[in-house]
């Protein structure tokens, strides 16, 4: 990768860019529907329909988008957890996507996920130790002193009692259960972590609370997160890289800073503008950016941009497939409409002024 | 212009629950008004008891186990705990409407939309089948639903999440009702999609004066949303005020909290990342209130007072701003100050 223009938020150029350790490469993940009749066309869903991207170790890839962009999809399949239809994902120099049943089930101490609901994500009837120490019982690690004294630092290490293993869930809120939860991620030293909607579920007192704990590890234990969100400002807080899906594809990449800073894809436009906040209020609500109907479905998507039937900016060349183009170092669009204006992107809808 | 005519006046009522554990103060207290074309919020946390008061003012209490031990719900002159269960259901969906958080399980999956929202015009308005038809299709149309003709006939199942919390704002709003109560409407919809409903719910109330009572644990919504605000904790208000001031001069340890932990749009551009400010703890249970402020034991500024008597609301210390008011003994001095200069 060329370097020419130095990124705000990236080290100094001495530094070299920490090392890739996922590659997600041209993923597809569909699911394929009963035939409806006797002579219909088998259906396809395309949950996930050729996603590409990367993520640094020791860094943040937030995805977002809304409900069935096929962002939870995305990292189900990176966990091998949702079927991969084609593509690769790489783990380092691993492949998962080919690796057998066992082989996979081993690499799974290097990738581990933090799911959105606490309470259903947790065996009520085993006592909160165990089930943090199950995965190192699963994998064999260590001796059992060991694995205890494991569980022990665990604990420690996301604000929790070492006298709470003996408790069961429904004995802690639901802030404590995604600390257990974590802690169980964290069990077989994970060098990915998979966190889908981890604090979704959460009050928003306690939001702050598991936010600032996983950025606390992140910094400590050098881990990787891919983070699936729908919500913006969370996002903006943690990530260092984001990727914004729709209907199975990404349709924009880029370094935080300098998607926050000019979103270039009406969508990622249109989604940022309709993000309420306290300092905006009805101001902005007035200058936000109006989408009107429903997502396409996933089983038949237009052949050309999947946003144009709701994109405001839509005009001719929409009816095109749609292509990945890097309008700046590391930043990728996929809108013809994104132009070069002195050298800065323009995208075709500007963001309502930043409240 | 005048001060909006008040609709409805929820006066100290109480709501107590008898568990295992004893009895649980679930609502303590807790006074507010709705007004004509004005939006209220109700703000906090699982278990502060915004959903319990939207339930209190329908009648919606489920008791045994639940007991409305205290207060007043004023409708115009008629207090809606004493109404009979015949009079509240003339109200219910009438007069005063709801919209519930989850639009899937609040449809009944065997009926169309249409018929659902038909119902309540053949139950209160006196429509016959046909004509009631005929308005459901046209509340479709209003609430911004394409092809409403076709839509009417269809099952719950066959639309998205939005187009469903659509129709239950159809259904809610079809008898043109003074009042809406609003439980969380776009917790489980996509922010685009919030900001539809949103839009929707600004328009019906410039055209109807509805009043709307909006509970919430969105700050951004609130902001967006509110002309006044209260704030709950622990079944108590705790600060109340316009939505400016609340959001914009918080007086509560617990409100200003609540701000300063949220993440903010536009944080990546000044400068470095920093950490998230926390509110210590978790919300206390209601069995182990105990004596003095409820958040005491999560609070920055808590004092020797805090832990032996509840704290009353004070007019904030702010100048010319009436009705902002919090529940803490950190403003209890400057209220004396006020009243004495006042006096003087």
């Amino acid at each position: 990768m060329t370097n020419l223009i130095p990124f705000p938020h990236m080290p100094a150029p001495a530094e070299p860019p920490p090392p890739v350790l996922l590659s997600v490469t041209d993923l597809k993940v569909h699911f394929p529907r009963p035939r409806s009749g006797l002579m219909a066309r088998p259906e396809v869903v395309r949950a996930v329909d050729g996603v590409n991207f990367e993520v640094r170790r020791g860094t943040t890839l937030a995805v977002v988008g809304e409900s069935g962009s096929g962002k939870t999809t995305t990292a189900l399949a990176v966990m091998r957890l949702a079927p991969i239809t084609a593509g690769s994902v790489r783990l380092g120099l691993t492949d998962l996507s080919l690796l057998g049943d066992e082989a996979m089930r081993q690499a799974r101490r290097r990738v581990q996920m933090i799911f959105q609901d606490p309470y259903s994500s947790l065996n009520p009837r085993q006592r909160v130790g165990d089930a943090v120490r199950a995965p190192l019982d699963l994998m064999g690690i260590g001796t059992k002193a060991e694995r205890a004294a494991r569980v022990d630092e665990l604990f420690a290490a996301v604000g929790l009692r070492p006298e709470q293993q003996h408790l069961f869930p429904h004995q802690f809120s639901g802030g404590q259960r995604q600390r257990i939860n974590i802690a169980r991620a964290l069990a077989t030293n994970p060098e990915l972590v998979v966190c889908d909607e981890p604090v979704s579920a959460l009050d928003i007192a306690i939001r702050a609370q598991i936010l600032n704990l996983l950025a606390r590890l992140q910094r400590e234990l050098g881990l990787t997160y891919l983070f699936i969100s729908h919500d913006m400002a969370v996002v903006e807080h943690i990530c260092d890289e984001i990727a914004v899906m729709y209907l199975g594809q990404i349709v924009e990449r880029a370094p935080r800073q300098a998607f926050f800073a000019r979103p270039l894809h009406p969508y990622s436009a249109a989604l940022m503008s309709a993000v309420p906040t306290v300092q905006g209020g009805r101001t902005r609500a007035a200058q936000r950016i109006r989408l009107v109907g429903d997502p396409p479905s996933p089983i038949d998507p237009p052949a050309g941009c999947r946003f144009a039937g709701r994109c405001p900016a839509a005009g001719p060349g929409c009816e095109a497939p749609q292509v990945l183009r890097e309008m700046q170092p590391g930043h990728w669009v996929a809108c013809h409409r994104v132009t070069r204006v002195d050298g800065q992107p323009v995208g075709p809808l500007q963001m309502p002024a930043a409240a | 212009m005048a001060t909006p005519r008040t609709l409805l006046t929820v006066d100290d009522v109480r709501v107590e629950f008898s568990t295992r554990r004893g009895k649980a103060l679930v609502l303590n207290g807790v006074s507010f008004e709705a007004r004509a074309g004005e939006t209220l919020c109700i703000v906090g946390e699982s278990g502060c008891g915004k959903s319990m008061t939207a339930l209190t003012v329908l009648g919606l209490v489920p008791q045994p186990p639940g007991r409305v031990s205290g207060g007043r719900v004023l409708f115009g002159d008629e207090d809606l705990l004493q109404a009979s269960p015949e009079r509240l259901r003339a109200v219910r969906g009438n007069r005063i409407s709801m919209i519930f958080q989850e639009p899937m399980t609040s449809l009944n999956p065997v009926f169309t939309v249409g018929e659902q929202i038909a119902e309540s015009l053949r139950l209160h308005a006196g429509l016959d089948r046909k004509a009631a038809h005929l308005r459901a299709v046209e509340m479709l149309r209003q609430v911004g639903i394409p092809a409403p003709e076709r839509r009417v006939d269809e099952y719950p199942h066959q639309l998205s999440g939005g187009m469903r919390q659509r129709v239950m704002i159809a259904m809610a709003l079809a008898c043109r009702p003074d009042i809406l109560i609003a439980d969380e409407p776009t917790t489980a919809l996509d922010v685009t999609v919030q900001a539809q409903i949103f839009d929707l719910l600004r328009e019906l109330q410039a055209e109807r004066g509805t009043a709307i009572v909006l509970i919430t644990h969105d700050m951004g919504a609130v902001a967006e949303m509110a002309d006044r605000v209260i704030v709950m904790y622990a079944g108590r208000v705790i600060e109340q005020g316009t939505a400016a001031e609340v959001l914009g001069r918080p007086q509560h340890p617990y409100t200003q909290g609540l701000i300063a932990c949220l993440p903010e749009l536009g944080s990546s551009q000044h400068g470095e990342r920093r950490e998230l400010a926390e509110i210590a703890g978790v919300v206390p249970s209601l069995w182990e209130l105990g004596s003095g402020c409820a958040f005491r034991e999560r609070c920055p500024s808590a004092h020797a007072r805090c832990a032996e008597d509840v704290p009353p609301m004070f007019d904030a210390p702010l100048p010319g701003q009436p009705g902002h008011a919090a529940a803490c003994w950190l403003l209890a001095e400057a209220a004396v100050a006020k009243a004495e200069e006042a006096a003087a």
